[in-house]
């Protein structure tokens, strides 16, 4: 046990919410000064997380195997890049983005065919929903076993886990255009084909970006948790299982960082191109 | 809506998904079957092989009646107790399932209020709950499981802290929206009532954001059982409907899979339905049933 580095770690702690209390009390007038603060809030809060970890690992002397300090673990990423990038590409680039790319596609496309059959909606839409709230991630050991260890059946799963959100989204979405405008659409002589390319696919963006948010954790958990199940030796998920196994927990800890960091920017890339298309949504003209 | 209008159309859907699984496991099954036909100088019929393909022992696809027949042996014909039993497994599951439930609904609900309230919380905590969800937990079960170990906390506490971790995400981001849905207006009233800050929350924030953490709750319930399956992945396949879905990889019993999977199912439906009982209650003892 260290104390000193006990002491700053609270001493830290209370000096960096002291002010955090204290920015967000602040009224500036300038909206850049605003921004600032907003975005000077969390990153305290964050950096204060790393130094209270980095303290409490230090001074309580906690063993490397249960908890790597940060610096230990920014030390593995830095020294371990190569197979850091070859798993990356492995998980990511191969598997999950290519089942997300596929599922998001397949279920768009059974959306639009279903579109003009009430019936076929009303009989997959309950039956969506419900295969939603499934542990769908189970099938992981069939499709390994159907597609074989490389990153194939790593896709499957992530294609049947993205496929339902993204149709359920997509159905709701499709439904989204008012009455008015339908009525508006008519009165122009538009076709079936012109009113859902003009008018009902623009108004179900925001679903379908909402689906295809949803969908970007989805791919990269489906892809990890499928590789536990047999996979060749590269991968996010092989690496963390065997690197678990010799107890290189720092190790794991930096295939998080990287798997936190892709999913992040995954995500927020979507969110960006979400603001391109939908840029007349009233919650995104507000912010 | 009619009971026949909503009634038929999933019936025929299911019938439809039923028909290509038969046909998908005649179809994927037959190399089997003619494999073994080759070997042993054999010729079969079309016949010989869709008869074939309905009752291997290890299928590539089981049929649904071979699932359904695994299903009552592991359930109806075993003593609960025995370790063969699917009730059993399941009931490990659920068990975990439903502590880290409690625990993630707990916290959220802990954290949403504080959120609301506190103007640095909410503008400190929220980005990072937001962040703390594109880390794949799922994916770093086996690290939680295993670290928690080597301290000595085992069982049923590390699978419950994974659905822990999953539960509490929905239900921070509904009850932070239902706390702040009062109107301005009704504020105003409770305000002009000389309401105290604890009583305007206990008799119009509280009651106001109920509708919005059934909602939340539905969808925790949901993850928290996603958790306890693979949180049970890497305890070296012990008990519980993760442990059977992996021991069904490793010594390829399909037909176990495809069991558990049945099972995690049926758990998942339960749970989620007695949730949406629950809301519906609540609701109309409120009044607020639509």
């Amino acid at each position: 046990m260290n104390l000193g580095w006990i002491v700053f770690a609270a001493v830290f702690w209370i000096g960096a919410w002291g002010l955090n209390e204290w920015l967000v009390r602040l009224k500036p007038g300038h909206v850049l000064h605003i921004r600032t603060i907003n975005l000077a809030v969390p990153l305290i809060f964050g950096l204060t997380i790393l130094v209270v970890w980095e303290s409490v690992v230090h001074g309580f002397s906690i063993s490397p195997i249960l908890l790597p300090a940060p610096s230990a673990i920014w030390e593995r990423i830095i020294n371990s890049t190569p197979t850091l990038w070859a798993d990356f590409q492995q998980t990511f680039l191969k598997a999950g983005l290519i089942g997300y790319a596929l599922g998001c596609s397949a279920g768009f496309a059974v959306a639009i065919m279903i579109d003009r059959s009430p019936f076929l909606q009303r009989g997959l839409l309950p039956l969506g929903n419900f295969v939603s709230a499934l542990p769908i991630i189970g099938i992981a050991p069939i499709m390994v076993m159907w597609f074989g260890f490389d990153w194939p059946s790593k896709a499957a799963v992530v294609i049947v886990m993205t496929f339902f959100p993204m149709l359920v989204n997509t159905v709701q979405g499709l439904a989204a255009a008012s009455a008015i405008e339908s009525d508006l659409m008519r009165t122009y002589a538009a076709g079936y084909w012109q009113t859902l390319i003009k008018l009902r696919l623009p108004a179900a963006m925001p679903f379908i970006f909402n689906a295809l948010k949803i969908n970007s954790t989805l791919a990269l958990i489906g892809t990890i948790v499928a590789e536990f199940f047999g996979t060749p030796i590269v991968g996010m998920g092989f690496r963390i299982s065997t690197e678990v196994g010799r107890m290189n927990i720092d190790m794991v800890w930096a295939e998080i960082a990287v798997a936190a960091l892709a999913g992040s920017a995954f995500y927020g890339a979507v969110a960006l191109f979400e603001r391109l298309i939908t840029f007349w949504h009233p919650s995104i003209r507000a912010g | 809506m009619s009971l026949r209008e909503t009634i038929i159309p999933i019936l025929t859907v299911i019938a439809v998904i039923v028909a290509i699984w038969y046909a998908a496991a005649v179809w994927m099954n037959a190399q089997w079957t003619l494999d073994q036909a080759e070997r042993a100088g054999q010729t079969v019929t079309f016949t010989q092989i869709v008869a074939d393909t309905m009752g291997q022992d290890r299928p590539l696809l089981p049929a649904p009646h071979q699932v359904i027949a695994e299903l009552w042996n592991t359930t109806v014909e075993k003593k609960i107790t025995s370790k063969r039993s699917l009730i059993y497994h399941a009931w490990i599951t659920l068990s975990a399932t439903l502590l880290g439930f409690a625990i993630g609904t707990t916290l959220g609900v802990l954290l949403a209020v504080l959120i609301v309230h506190n103007i640095a919380a909410d503008k400190s905590l929220m980005p990072w709950i937001i962040a703390t969800q594109t880390i794949p937990i799922l994916a770093i079960a086996p690290m939680i499981i295993v670290v928690l170990n080597a301290i000595g906390i085992s069982g049923l506490l590390p699978k419950a802290l994974i659905s822990t971790y999953l539960s509490f995400f929905p239900v921070v981001v509904g009850m932070v929206k239902g706390l702040r849905s009062p109107e301005p207006y009704l504020l105003d009233l409770m305000r002009t009532y000389n309401a105290s800050g604890w009583q305007t929350f206990w008799k119009l924030k509280w009651p106001g954001s109920l509708p919005y953490l059934f909602i939340s709750m539905k969808i925790a319930v949901a993850i928290s059982l996603v958790g306890a399956i693979v949180g049970e992945l890497p305890t070296g396949a012990i008990a519980g409907l993760g442990a059977r879905l992996l021991a069904g990889s490793y010594y390829g019993q399909t037909i176990q899979i495809w069991s558990a999977l049945f099972m995690a199912a049926a758990l998942a439906a339960v749970l989620v339905g007695i949730v949406g009982l629950l809301h519906r209650i609540t609701l109309k003892r409120m009044g607020m049933a639509r």
